[in-house]
């Protein structure tokens, strides 16, 4: 018992089985694609939710310099006409797995003469971003990323890891505060909830979220694929996009003020 | 001068033609954007074509080498050139026996496309070769209110032979969704197993969903018009989706998609063309809509030489799929045909 705390401490995690991602640990563990998923989780927040007449992401884009353009930098993008995608962590390798998404719908499109179903688009970019955990000549994308759909089946909201894994959410939170944001995002009522509303709700979350100590500004970027929209995606109307911002820090200030109750002794 | 023996021995044009001849090289397939070795195929327009009828046989005379006449010197040289209608850089061209196949004879070897060996001295009479087996054919779809009929003749011809009297020329590319074929036996039965394929690999991907006619549509179109260098094959995919309910799409010759409310094709489609516009109504009942097929195909069947024996009909709908067939005894004639009255009463005596 005494040796294994020890080496479970002194060597961190991996002790020697986290180099290639073509080694597994003893107790049949990938580290290096583990310490892959921390990688991406290194970035700011992005939030997705599907409402009932489409999907809504937001992505809390943290402001390294005062001299940065406003917009410049984007983490939403569309892949297809009917579907876009979110990134967080390394986000070279993000814009990567765009491009090969983009690439599948094309291809489905051609062939088809359909537009490609969100569960297949999402079964493809799995497979081929699980195949670079595969090989020791090249590395793991560093790059979680969420896929928003909307097709003849209705809204699709999935989220992919850098190990390949991917599943199909109501609402889910990948980056720096993703644990704060799924508790926030568990309140919501899924069964009812439109994309506007949901809008509002992404945009007073991550206000919540953003940790103003560690990080000075961010910039909110939000986009939908919805009735609205006709089933398209794109970034919100800027005036939805204003209100956004205006609503999310109205709720942030109603928050720090707290309630009236006295403090009993 | 270099130039004009390298131009009078051909050795220009050869290689020129060692490009085409490897890129001659049978049917490509895209799947995905991977290309696979296809078939070698024949090539022959006949009988689809309504220009050229049977009639019109034409005889091998432009093979014989007529250019060394009057002598060898360049002008009679290019004289015989002109007359067996050659182009300046000595390119040949050869009308052989089997009528609209021309076959490129100015190099050697084994030109893949025509299926032709040739020494590349022009000399070369062209084989006689047995004629294509085509599907002169009439084949037709329509909608009606809740799914699709299909409807073709069963005669396939080899020239004046009928090789099949009885062929079945709607296949099932899919779960619902059919493909009538014209034109090249070989060419549309490749096609429908390569859309078959597909269509397979579609189905277990989408799950539950089923595949769509418009998907199914796509393929064949994808096919026909990557390799319309190659192909002969006109076709009609019909079949019932769940999303658009009953569909029609035609892809003739050249790989157009076209969705149509009704499609008609192959030989004997010409002289229904007429008639199908006029009678053609939207939402039409079950029963009228099947009675209007096989009358369309009838009328073809009786004009048409290469169109006849049974009429067959697949019928696609939310709940069914019926094939069914009109044998060739209850096929309604027309002016002064005779009507069979039944199959014949033999004696068989044994010897």
């Amino acid at each position: 018992f005494f040796s294994l705390l020890l080496t479970s401490i002194m060597a961190g995690i991996g002790a020697g089985y986290d180099l290639y991602p073509t080694t597994f640990s003893p107790e049949g563990r990938l580290f290096q694609i583990e310490y892959a998923g921390k990688a991406a989780d290194a970035s700011g927040t992005a939030i997705g939710v599907r409402t009932v007449d489409g999907v809504v992401l937001g992505v809390e884009k943290l402001i390294r310099s005062k001299m940065l353009v406003k917009g410049s930098e984007k983490r939403i993008f569309t892949v297809a006409p009917h579907a876009g995608m979110a990134l967080t962590g390394l986000l070279a390798d993000g814009r990567q797995i765009v491009n090969s998404c983009r690439d599948e719908a094309q291809q489905y499109k051609r062939f088809y003469g359909q537009a490609i179903p969100g569960k297949m688009l999402n079964q493809r970019i799995s497979s081929y971003i699980q195949y670079f955990t595969l090989h020791d000549s090249v590395r793991p994308f560093g790059s979680s990323v969420i896929l928003a759909s909307y097709d003849k089946s209705g809204p699709g909201l999935y989220m992919i890891e850098p190990s390949g894994v991917s599943y199909g959410y109501r609402a889910v939170a990948i980056g720096q505060e993703k644990q704060v944001a799924k508790t926030e995002l568990e309140n919501l009522d899924f069964t009812t909830i439109t994309s506007r509303e949901a809008v509002m709700e992404i945009a007073k979350i991550i206000y919540k979220i953003h940790d103003d100590v560690k990080d000075k500004e961010f910039e909110l970027e939000l986009s939908w694929v919805c009735a609205e929209s006709n089933g398209k995606h794109e970034h919100i109307p800027e005036d939805l996009l204003a209100e956004a911002n205006k609503v999310g820090k109205q709720n942030l200030e109603a928050d720090q003020f707290g309630s009236d109750e006295e403090m009993e002794i | 001068d270099h130039e004009a023996i390298r131009r009078r021995s051909g050795a220009r044009v050869r290689r020129a033609s060692w490009k085409r001849r490897r890129s001659g090289e049978g049917v490509r397939v895209g799947s995905n954007g991977r290309a696979s070795q296809g078939l070698s195929i024949d090539t022959s327009v006949e009988g689809f074509d309504k220009g050229r009828s049977r009639e019109n046989e034409r005889t091998n005379d432009r093979t014989i080498d007529r250019s060394g006449e009057e002598g060898d010197d360049e002008r009679t040289r290019r004289r015989g050139r002109k007359r067996k209608g050659e182009g300046e850089r000595g390119a040949r061209r050869v009308e052989s026996a089997s009528r609209g196949l021309s076959i490129d004879t100015s190099f050697g070897g084994f030109d893949a496309r025509t299926g032709v060996w040739s020494r590349g001295k022009g000399k070369m009479e062209a084989p006689t070769k047995m004629k294509e087996v085509l599907t002169g054919t009439t084949i037709i779809a329509c909608t009606y209110d809740g799914g699709v009929i299909l409807g073709a003749d069963s005669r396939t011809s080899s020239g004046n032979y009928v090789a099949n009297k009885v062929a079945d020329k709607i296949t099932k590319v899919c779960d619902k969704v059919y493909l009538c074929r014209s034109g090249s036996a070989a060419h549309t039965q490749a096609v429908a197993g390569y859309a078959n394929l597909y269509l397979n690999q579609h189905a277990i991907e989408l799950g539950d969903k089923g595949c769509s006619v418009k998907a199914a549509a796509n393929i064949v179109k994808e096919i026909a018009y990557g390799n319309k260098a190659w192909m002969n094959a006109g076709m009609i995919i019909a079949g019932w989706d769940k999303k658009e309910k009953g569909k029609v799409f035609v892809v003739p010759l050249g790989g157009t998609l076209m969705d149509v409310p009704f499609a008609v094709g192959g030989s004997g489609s010409i002289y229904i063309n007429a008639f199908v516009d006029r009678n053609w109504k939207p939402n039409m009942t079950k029963e009228e809509c099947k009675s209007f097929v096989r009358k369309a195909v009838s009328l073809a069947i009786s004009r048409d030489g290469s169109s006849g024996g049974v009429i067959r009909t697949v019928t696609v709908n939310e709940h069914e799929q019926v094939k069914e067939f009109v044998t060739g005894n209850e096929v309604p004639v027309y002016q002064d045909e005779i009507q069979s009255k039944g199959p014949p009463q033999v004696e068989f005596v044994s010897v």
